[in-house]
């Protein structure tokens, strides 16, 4: 009854998605209100509806109720109830479901924070994202049905992937889902404005805070992928470039270059076509990801299970939503252009030049996930592009940017010069030279050339978001900074936080495979591992072995640590690492295989600075919430309203 | 089609899954230990999902890490093991794309991309419409102007 | 309208094509993500000598197959695609067919009783415990069958069950005055 109330909710928010997507948009072009009207209610009653069949959806899930394949495939009932509850977005049509979900989520949320805007442009906004809901509904009804019934029902589920049955799997899709999901809305934006014809500051404004959290999620979505990698998968890497990852991170580059570019659009008024094209860049790319992901057209670890003709339908919808985006924006960009005037040494020629460097390396990424694809397709072969190719050519397109990063922010609007600019960021570019070229040698024992570029480009980070806040703060103290002041420095911080983990986590990490006896030591960067054999362990739905190691420095124990080896029921082994975080250093042992005798094959890691690659990742989007809570976007708003009301009483 | 089926449930069985796949294997030479760290890292397991032999589990992977070993030890050098593995599965077992005919446009085109950006933005930047010609302020109310500017300025920069 | 306005829809139209491509290539199984092609079609055979399944200490080897036409086949027991297999391969070398087999990372006594129950279709048949043999050979999955010439060239590779269909249109044409295998 539960899935049947379910599937019935899924094809009735299909309809109304249609209906919210449809009138609306004729009803703004034709001048029909009662057509218009009807566009919140609609987005309303569309989330309820999801709602309602999202919740179906668990309900079958915690009730293992296995009539229903999707739960048969992807649960089981010795499973954890909290990996019950996380199994339904463990694969594609549960996740399909939640992305439904969220957008329906997000267009609410626009209903219900969007009164300052003019009940045409929410009548537009709403429709376009009412549309792209259409496509993923269709999608979900007719191709990927996740109440699709077993017949006869199963007695027991087929086991959830062991590598998913984690804390981080229930945090990661969703907020990366709210992140793609939440660039449809600066998109919904974009077409709004050209359909209407006018493209203003308040556009941007009203923009920018939505595009801001989505950006957020987005960052600690990919943030906890990374993380959640580093310590379930154990081999100690957090970043593959993989084509999945690869699928996340170009629409966060492309959202930052995005987030950069309303900045000016509405302070300046300037960019404007340009900020309409990358919000169709950025949302295009979430939809890419989509694609990729589920088509089967790419190998990956993260890739759901897919089929050729699910992928045709996904290209289909891309095509059409990006393809008359493109349409209309080649029709009306000529209409949207600004005509505003800036030197070329000038903070608006800075954030061009931040958005050319990003969307090149956007363009990069792709180009390097999509080369394998393009040659085989072509009849070239076979060939890999993995991390040597993306880190050789990441690094020297990013390299710019960050030291651009220090000068844009001390730059002045509309008009400056080298000279002044210069004078202002001198001190700070002495000192990240001498810091930079110091701190690999002093405090990582052994210098490195490649470290000491990291740490200078961090450390000119550092100084330069220093000297800007204190610019700032002259004449009003440190408590006089706006919020987005804050969110400004905090989100470039991070940014420079990110850098140091990343250098000293590649150049000075130590890893070593040995076999161990019990009672064995082993010494590694430092910290000397004793191994003091294993024990026989048993957990809910697994068997396994616990090992016991403990590491001490200079004679005083620092930690005990617990790497499991566990052979779950559904036959897969896994590996547990133990793992000893720090600020500075991160302890990391894994178990291998038992060699006989009690011995076993253990991985030990010393990786210094690790955390602060996810730390940084944290303060940026620190910043960007920071950004968003602006004062000056709640008063406008409010003012707005206020103006609306007086206006159409 | 089945066909297709077919080979992907031969390969299933022998893909790893993604766990810490440790061998212990000794090194006298910290030079030639550095070798095989980075030649496991850059060789792709055939029968994976997109990992290296480094991190798989896969009976396939150990035999090729193995060899990478062996070879190693026996001394030869990262681009022999290299074209030794490229010579039996092709260009496929290496995740660094040799610098070939075929991939010029992968290695040249993102630089190349940069600079038409970076082209591009110079010639927006100098197609900008200049300021009337012809002064409308005396020599005295420009410099109060600026003047009043440059303190506006200051205050407007961060947002 | 301006014509650069146009740019990024042309861009995307030839990307979405290009996926479109791929896309419909796959449905027709003409493309597979996951295969990989083979390096040694025409290559001279890499020499084969491994110990002999039944006997370690003794060993087997292509050497007699010089001037003839032969395969060799690596499977395991492990493998549901060998098993699905054997009965062709039982057919083929009852039509005299020389099929040179490679026991790949399995376990001995399985494999003997694997052939003594169902039938052994090879002329010979070696084992290759550490994937020597099958890395020497590009081998990535079982099973995987290979043909040879007369002048000990590779002419020939298939990866998965060796079916009637294959053996006609791929294999058969090597084999003079032998008839097609119904």
């Amino acid at each position: 009854m539960i899935p049947e109330l379910g599937h019935f909710a899924l094809i009735l928010a299909l309809v109304v998605a249609l209906v919210q997507g449809v009138f609306p948009l004729v009803g703004a072009h034709r001048g029909y209100a009662s057509w218009v009207a009807l566009a919140r209610p609609a987005s309303r009653l569309q989330f309820l509806l999801l709602l309602v069949s999202f919740s179906c959806l668990t309900w079958s899930f915690l009730k293992s109720d296995f009539s229903v394949l999707y739960v048969a495939q992807n649960s089981n009932t010795r499973l954890p109830e909290i990996f019950k509850f996380s199994a339904v977005w463990g694969a594609h049509e549960g996740s399909l479901l939640l992305w439904a979900l969220i957008l329906s989520a997000w267009t609410a949320a626009v209903t219900l924070f969007g009164r300052s805007l003019s009940p045409l442009m929410m009548a537009r906004v709403l429709g376009v994202l009412g549309l792209v809901a259409t496509g993923f509904l269709a999608f979900l009804t007719f191709t990927s049905n996740p109440f699709e019934r077993l017949v006869p029902a199963a007695a027991e589920g087929r086991d959830l992937n062991p590598l998913l049955q984690d804390i981080g799997l229930i945090m990661h899709p969703p907020m990366l889902y709210m992140g793609y999901v939440g660039f449809a809305i600066p998109f919904a934006f974009a077409i709004a404005a050209m359909l209407g014809g006018r493209l203003d500051a308040a556009w941007a404004r009203w923009s920018r805070p939505w595009t801001q959290i989505a950006w957020v999620f987005l960052t600690l979505g990919i943030a906890l992928g990374s993380w959640w990698a580093y310590y379930e998968l154990g081999w100690g890497g957090w970043w593959f470039w993989d084509p999945v990852e690869n699928a996340s991170f170009m629409p966060w580059l492309a959202g930052t270059a995005l987030m950069h570019s309303l900045a000016v659009t509405e302070k300046r008024g300037a960019f404007k076509a340009w900020t309409v094209l990358l919000a169709i860049f950025t949302f295009s790319l979430s939809l890419l990801g989509t694609f990729l992901v589920r088509s089967g057209v790419l190998t990956s670890v993260h890739a759901f299970a897919s089929d050729p003709s699910r992928g045709l339908f996904i290209l289909l919808f891309l095509a059409a939503v990006v393809g008359s985006s493109l349409a209309l924006y080649a029709a009306r960009a000529s209409k949207v252009r600004s005509r505003v005037h800036f030197e070329p040494v000038s903070r608006e020629a800075a954030l061009l030049l931040n958005n050319v460097i990003l969307v090149v390396t956007t363009v990069s990424i792709l180009l390097g996930t999509l080369y394998p694809l393009i040659v085989d397709a072509l009849g070239g072969g076979k060939i890999s592009v993995g991390p040597p190719y993306f880190n050789a050519v990441f690094i020297p397109l990013t390299t710019p940017l960050v030291i651009l990063l220090g000068a844009g922010t001390l730059a002045r609007w509309k008009r400056d010069r080298f000279a002044d600019i210069w004078a202002k960021v001198r001190l700070a570019f002495v000192a990240s030279l001498v810091f930079g070229l110091a701190f690999p040698a002093v405090a990582m024992g052994g210098f490195s050339w490649r470290a000491a570029l990291g740490m200078t480009l961090a450390f000119w980070v550092f100084f330069t978001t220093l000297k800007a806040v204190r610019d700032s703060a002259r004449g009003r103290g440190i408590g006089g900074l706006s919020l987005s002041q804050w969110g400004m420095a905090l989100g470039h911080l991070g940014v420079g936080v990110f850098i140091v983990g990343v250098t000293l986590t590649s150049i000075y990490s130590t890893e070593k495979d040995v076999r161990l006896e019990p009672g064995d030591t082993y010494e590694l960067g430092g910290y000397l591992f004793h191994f003091k054999g294993t024990t026989h362990l048993k957990g809910p739905n697994y068997e396994g072995d616990r090992g016991e190691v403990v590491v001490t420095r200079e004679g005083e124990v620092v930690a005990t640590l617990y790497p499991e080896k566990r052979n779950y029921l559904s036959g897969m082994p896994m590996t547990e690492a133990g793992i000893d975080a720090g600020l500075t250093r991160d302890l990391f042992v894994a178990l291998g295989e038992p060699l006989g005798d009690g011995a076993w094959a253990v991985r030990l890691y010393h990786k210094p600075f690790v955390r602060w690659i996810w730390l940084g990742a944290l303060i940026m989007a620190l910043g960007g919430v920071c950004s968003a809570l602006d004062r000056r976007y709640r008063v406008l708003a409010r003012r707005q309203r206020e103006a609306l009301a007086g206006g159409v009483a | 089609m089945r066909r297709l089926l077919g080979v992907l449930g031969v390969l299933v069985l022998l893909a790893g899954s993604a766990l810490a796949a440790i061998d212990t294997y000794e090194f006298q030479d910290p030079e030639k230990e550095q070798r095989y760290k980075e030649l496991v890292q850059e060789l792709r397991c055939l029968v994976c999902q997109n990992q290296n032999i480094a991190d798989s589990n896969a009976e396939l992977a150990k035999d090729l890490r193995r060899k990478t070993y062996e070879m190693v030890q026996a001394g030869r050098s990262k681009e022999e093991i290299a074209d030794w593995m490229v010579a039996r599965y092709g260009n496929f077992v290496l995740y660094k794309p040799p610098l070939e005919a075929g991939t010029l446009l992968l290695w040249v085109g993102p630089f190349l991309i940069f600079l038409v950006g970076v082209w591009l933005l110079i010639r927006i930047i100098r197609r900008r419409p200049d300021a009337p010609g012809t002064p409308l302020l005396s020599e005295e109310e420009r410099r109060r102007a600026e003047a009043l500017l440059a303190q506006g300025d200051e205050g407007d920069e961060d947002r | 309208m301006k014509a650069r306005h146009l740019v990024p829809l042309i861009v995307f139209t030839a990307l979405a094509l290009l996926f479109g491509y791929v896309l419909v290539k796959m449905n027709k199984g003409e493309y597979n993500p996951r295969e990989i092609p083979t390096e040694f079609i025409g290559r001279k055979a890499p020499a084969v000598e491994i110990p002999w399944l039944y006997d370690r200490n003794q060993r087997v080897s292509s050497a007699k197959y010089a001037g003839k036409v032969w395969l060799i086949n690596f499977w395991g027991t492990w493998c549901p695609e060998c098993w699905k297999e054997h009965e062709f391969l039982l057919h083929l070398s009852r039509q005299g067919v020389p099929i040179f087999g490679v026991d790949w990372r399995d376990d001995d006594q399985e494999a003997i009783g694997f052939l003594r129950s169902k039938g052994d279709p090879f002329d010979q048949v070696g084992v290759d415990p550490r994937s020597d043999l099958a890395i020497e050979w590009g081998v990535y999955g079982a099973p995987e069958t290979f043909l040879i010439d007369a002048e000990g060239v590779i002419r020939e590779k298939h990866a998965g069950a060796l079916t009637p269909e294959v053996w006609n249109t791929k294999f058969a044409p090597y084999f003079l005055g032998r008839e097609a295998v119904p």
